[in-house]
């Protein structure tokens, strides 16, 4: 957990910013490269991680000093890669985390809480955690323009944050992207650009883009820094807990980043002395689509390789085919005694509509995904019902609205005149009663 | 029978900036084998002390994942492009 800073290798790279706090570090090799724009080791290729010198922290990373901070993610600025004299901007993050005891008698869980990202600022999902990290950096490196390979959450928020900062965005995305989701990032003054495949091809052009161009694209050459945003997740929920972890997290999976975050954040913690270390480890638990399930799938079965698949779900949030981070997710998930579950596009929908109508919060189909999964995880006791068990809930339903429009055809869409005995009439009719049911007085 | 191997800026370095390249092998490991010979350097980058291709590689013929296309086992076709390039973790919630 130690990560000392003197074995900085030389960077000569213009872009390099010097930092004492943290630096990139392969996770393969170990070489360590200064603070610059990169994707992945260059000379092993494997994912860089951002490490800090925790001990530095100490008596700066408190419960009382980050009490005393915004009511955003930049109260745990400290141990988040963001360069010397930044100076926050957005209130991001800080969202609600709630008992979810509607949802709990459903499922057969007494002590379920919700992380609701679904009402992160500035765009309604968990991106923009992500997002106001890796731009910050993309200030600090000089970047003109910024940009991002997405199927949405990160496009809006890319947008919407860049707008924010006067930089500009170029955006890509599959070409069939919910209707929303490019209305929500054209909005904001955006180039966005429809690539005619799947996630996977997007993301492989914008690594091409990036090797040419001299963008910063968050998800690419600044993903080292933007991942570490995810870490707040993991920040929030201890201190909204009252400075303790939960047994339990349910965690909906895509490149797999998310998961592992999380985890770090927790691990920086238990080292720091913030919350006592749990007598058992926290046990994740992943969610996918099982039209999109390959960190599920070698969950399952016990495999140290992910086999990469064609997508096929209505969670287009979720579907990435060959997520990178996805071996790593599957290793840690197995490790600490989680599992992983994938649910049907039907359960999905379900779960979209379980969620609204025990909780009052309207998830996108991500958060059907997790919703679903957590239902088969108590059904299949793989939870038990009192252990404290928090559900991440990552995008908000406005944004997919045609995924479970078609659940509401039955609903009578007639109109009737402005008259008490129609109103009478029509819920006697909907009711299937023969008369009305008159209130009695004082009621 | 010729394919064309299409290469990143990262891999360039050790090309002499060459991002494109011809040859003639009939399937994945015998390109591999071109590259050892032809450049060593590449070759190190790509392949792990083991001489087994990195698991960060990731391999596209046409557009299309050479693992949904049978991996080492696929037989180029003529006029195939084959790219060879990072894997980059997806960005997607």
């Amino acid at each position: 957990m130690i990560e000392p800073l003197s074995a900085r290798r030389e960077i000569d790279s213009p872009m390099n910013y010097s930092c004492t706090a943290y630096e990139l570090k392969c996770n393969e090799c170990g070489k360590r490269y200064g603070n610059r724009p990169l994707s992945g080791c260059p000379d092993c290729l494997a994912p860089l991680e951002v490490v800090y010198d925790l001990d530095s922290a100490r008596g700066e990373f408190t419960r009382d000093a980050i009490a005393r901070g915004p009511a955003s993610i930049w109260r745990y600025a400290r141990l988040l890669p963001v360069p010397e004299g930044f100076q926050p901007d957005l209130p991001v993050g800080f969202t609600p985390l709630l008992r979810a005891n509607n949802l709990g008698k459903r499922i057969g869980a007494s002590n379920l809480y919700v992380k609701n990202d679904a009402v992160c600022f500035p765009t309604l999902s968990f991106k923009d955690r992500v997002v106001s990290v890796a731009l910050a950096n993309a200030r600090k490196f000089g970047f003109a323009t910024v940009g991002c390979s997405s199927t949405g959450n990160l496009a809006n928020s890319v947008a919407a944050q860049a707008a924010r900062l006067g930089i500009k965005a170029c955006i890509l995305v599959p070409a069939d992207l919910e209707p929303a989701k490019i209305l929500n990032t054209l909005v904001y003054g955006a180039r966005l650009v429809r690539i005619d495949g799947n996630y996977d091809h997007v993301n492989r052009l914008c690594t091409l883009i990036a090797d040419e161009y001299n963008w910063g694209f968050v998800n690419v050459n600044l993903r080292p820094y933007y991942a570490e945003g995810s870490k707040t997740v993991g920040y929030e929920i201890a201190e909204q807990l009252g400075w303790r972890l939960p047994d339990n997290v349910v965690i909906p999976m895509a490149g797999g980043s998310l998961i592992r975050k999380v985890r770090k954040a927790f691990n920086e913690l238990i080292y720091l002395g913030l919350v006592a270390k749990p007598a058992r480890p926290v046990r994740f638990f992943g969610a996918q689509a099982t039209g999109c399930s390959p960190i599920s799938v070698a969950v399952k079965n016990g495999a140290a390789d992910i086999i990469p698949q064609r997508p096929n779900t209505i969670a287009r949030s979720l579907a990435i085919g060959n997520p990178a981070d996805g071996s790593a997710a599957a290793k840690m998930i197995r490790e600490d005694g989680g599992w992983a579950e994938d649910v049907s596009d039907i359960e999905i929908m379900s779960g979209i509509q379980e969620l609204a109508e025990t909780e009052g919060i309207f998830t996108e189909t991500a958060g059907g995904v997790t919703t679903a999964v957590v239902a088969r995880l108590y059904a299949h006791g793989r939870i038990r019902p009192d252990e404290t068990t928090v559900v991440c809930i990552t995008g908000n339903g406005l944004k997919t609205t045609d995924a479970i429009a078609g659940r509401y055809d039955h609903i009578d869409a007639r109109a009737i005149r402005p008259r008490l005995a129609d109103f009478d009439a029509y819920l006697r009719e909907l009711d299937g009663v023969a008369e009305p049911v008159l209130a009695a007085a004082g009621d | 029978m010729a394919i064309k191997v299409m290469l990143p800026a990262a891999f360039t370095r050790h090309t002499d900036g060459r991002k494109q390249l011809d040859s003639s092998a009939a399937n994945l490991p015998a390109l591999l084998t071109e590259i050892d010979a032809t450049f060593p350097a590449l070759s190190t980058q790509i392949k792990d002390e083991q001489g087994k291709l990195r698991k960060f590689i990731n391999i596209y013929i046409n557009d299309e994942d050479i693992r949904f296309l049978g991996g080492d086992a696929y037989a180029f076709q003529d006029g195939d492009e084959v790219m060879l390039i990072p894997s980059i973790a997806g960005g997607r919630s």
